[in-house]
């Protein structure tokens, strides 16, 4: 009995190791990428926007000189490319992403800092949301004996997962903002109230986060349904279900202990793969609801041209979407003990 | 000769009776038959409009500002646009007759770049195997966690000369083939083991003549499955970027116009004319390319088609 759960035991580290070098792999072809891609395009967006500053001798000529030094020993562009691409691994393992351009001296960690809360709660919230009630909807369409008329119901929802979140974003804004003005038309809190641990506070950015929220959840219950919805498809004919028919079980039970059990599988490992979608998704929701997080920081620093924040902020994002995705991965030998046995 | 002449009549007949088939096919399967409708009633507007209307204005200040549908233009004397026109004077209208083509161009570019691409790949990671198949596989997987369009934005905030439609499309292929070269992929694996590949190599075909007459044949559904499904993934991309003010500023692309009513902030001042076109058009573009990707899907594999 020892020697079985030892055995279980290794080849459940093996799947994490191997699980965790895949992990290390994105972040490493990410950064080396993002590394590559100003030098292969041959201009310098820093530089760049630099000259442009001192050209029009604008309102941040003060900090210009001394931004400049800092940027020139920072990144020692005299240097190989090999040191250059070092010193740039060194950066990344501490984090440090350097001064924000157009808001210097403040740091592209502090600027994330500020915003990244409200894209996390934000999402985490809409994310579980829309995999939870797409994939009841799609549990239910795919199950045989549902009720005909929920085939006309959930029809036009499912079509909706082929609209990107900000086309409905757009439409909701107009419908419920502007013209009925049951929710506010931008961003995160009130503009006079500052962020305060309160219930009114709360209550507030609830009343906010809706009409955002409500358009990346319907515009995402469809990919859940339609994944389903084809899983509940395929175990219809497996012979465990023959099998629950056969034993006489209630309907509920087959339902839920059998086909949903089966088919939520690869439900989470597409949850995995959707992440990035439902973040880059929610980019121009954002923007369009001028909503505090990271959506509209990138937004910004794009039209302030502030290559250190797109940067730091892209290292983040692909950072965390790994991480998320690594810890579904582990997660999922819980689900489906199947997996721990196969290798890989 | 006989034979070549026998050849090409029944290669005829087989072709008019496949399209018979496939037109007796779209009744049942309405998906496709929608997607299809909604695409040609695009394509027929944008027909029509070239032909009778003045697509000119899509430029700016071609006609009076912030105007209502068929507002009287006081500066030009004229008796209104039936789209209205935008805060910096262009014709709706025209935009989207223009914008319609640009856009569909963007993900034709790079639907057909990825998808040739990514069925190169994945015939080459199925029939080799091994390390080649390993490497492909990863980076695949890598491509799949890393959003392309965080890729895209880094590429095009450092071409800071802007970019023209069609190196839009080519900046957006970089990252399409990621997903058919995963997809085509386990499809060409699934085929290799099955029954008539096997013993077409047992009859000693060679490895070329499987892969091109055996099983690409099969796969003519999947991979136009597929296509379909990354040339709309590629117009979202598109858009996506245009719409962060990423894109050509010169052109009137659908992305473009979302982005002008994000930047003057067309909801606030109500001007429904003005962002109304372009959320109808993108969403009949996805909704038709999303219609026929399922039909495509149901067609190729028939479990799917016990169900609506």
């Amino acid at each position: 009995m020892k020697s079985v759960t030892k055995y279980l035991g290794n080849i459940f580290q093996y799947y994490i190791v191997r699980r965790f070098l895949f992990f290390v792999l994105i972040i490493w072809l990410a950064s080396t990428t993002i590394f590559l891609i100003p030098r292969l395009s041959g201009q310098d967006p820093v530089k760049e926007k630099l000259l442009l500053e001192a050209q029009r001798g604008g309102h941040m000529q003060a900090g210009l000189e001394e931004m400049a030094k800092a940027y020139q020993k920072k990144f020692g562009l005299d240097k190989p490319l090999y040191v250059q691409y070092v010193n740039y691994m060194k950066d990344l393992v501490r984090f440090d992403f350097g001064p924000s351009i157009a808001y210097f001296p403040k740091s592209v960690n502090s600027l994330i800092g500020d915003s990244v809360i409200w894209t996390l709660g934000l999402l985490s919230v809409v994310t579980f949301l829309a995999f939870f009630l797409g994939t009841l909807a799609g549990a239910l369409l795919g199950w045989p004996r549902s009720p005909g008329f929920l085939q006309y119901v959930f029809m036009p929802i499912l079509t909706l997962a082929a609209i990107p979140y900000y086309l409905l974003a757009l439409v909701l804004i107009y419908i419920f903002a502007f013209n009925l003005e049951w929710f506010p038309l931008f961003g995160g809190y009130a503009v006079a109230n500052l962020p305060e641990w309160s219930f009114t506070f709360a209550i507030e950015v609830i009343h906010h986060a809706i009409l955002p929220g409500a358009s990346i959840v319907l515009a995402s219950l469809g990919f859940w349904a339609l994944g389903m919805r084809g899983m509940m498809i395929t175990t219809q004919g497996e012979d465990f279900m023959i099998q629950a028919e056969a034993k006489g079980l209630k309907g509920i039970r087959m339902f839920f202990n059998y086909a949903v059990r089966n088919a939520i599988l690869p439900q989470t490992t597409a949850l995995a793969l959707s992440l990035g979608t439902v973040f880059t998704g929610s980019v121009l929701v954002e923007v369009i609801f001028r909503y505090p997080g990271l959506g509209n920081t990138l937004y910004q620093a794009i039209r302030l041209n502030d290559f250190f924040v797109i940067r730091g902020l892209i290292f983040i994002v692909i950072v965390s979407l790994g991480l998320a995705t690594f810890l579904i991965d582990i997660a999922y030998p819980l689900l489906d003990p199947r997996v721990s046995y196969k290798k890989g | 000769m006989t034979s070549s002449v026998y050849q090409e009549i029944s290669l005829k007949e087989r072709s008019k009776k496949r399209l018979f088939n496939f037109l007796r096919y779209v009744r049942r399967n309405p998906s496709l038959g929608v997607g299809i409708s909604l695409l040609l009633a695009l394509l027929l507007f944008v027909v029509i409009g070239y032909a009778v209307y003045e697509t000119e204005r899509f430029r700016p200040l071609k006609a009076g500002t912030d105007l209502a549908p068929f507002e009287y233009d006081s500066k030009k004397g004229k008796n209104g646009y039936p789209l209205g026109t935008d805060r910096q004077g262009r014709d709706v209208m025209a935009v989207m007759i223009v914008g319609v083509p640009l856009t569909i161009q963007i993900g034709l570019i790079a639907g057909i770049i990825g998808i040739a691409v990514g069925t190169i790949l994945a015939f080459v990671a199925a029939y080799f195997g091994g390390w080649v198949d390993n490497i492909i596989r990863t980076v695949v997987d890598v491509g799949l966690t890393i959003p392309g369009i965080l890729i895209l934005i880094l590429i095009a905030v450092n071409l800071q000369s802007g970019l023209s439609v069609v190196q839009m499309g080519l900046a957006v292929s970089a990252v399409a083939w990621v997903w058919p070269a995963r997809t085509i992929r386990s499809q060409v694996l699934v085929m290799r083991e099955q029954l008539y590949v096997e013993i077409a190599r047992l009859s000693g075909t060679g490895a070329t003549s499987i892969m091109f007459k055996e099983m690409l044949p099969n796969l003519a559904p999947y991979i136009g499955a597929s296509f379909v499904g990354s040339v709309a993934s590629a117009i979202l991309a598109s858009v996506g970027l245009e719409a962060l003010g990423l894109g050509p500023f010169d052109s009137p692309t659908l992305g473009m116009t979302i982005y002008w009513n994000i930047q003057f902030s067309s909801i606030l001042h109500g001007m429904w004319w003005w962002f109304g076109p372009p959320i109808l058009v993108l969403a009949m573009i996805f909704v038709g390319l999303f219609l026929i990707t399922a039909g495509l899907d149901e067609w190729s594999n028939p479990r799917l088609r016990k169900r609506v």
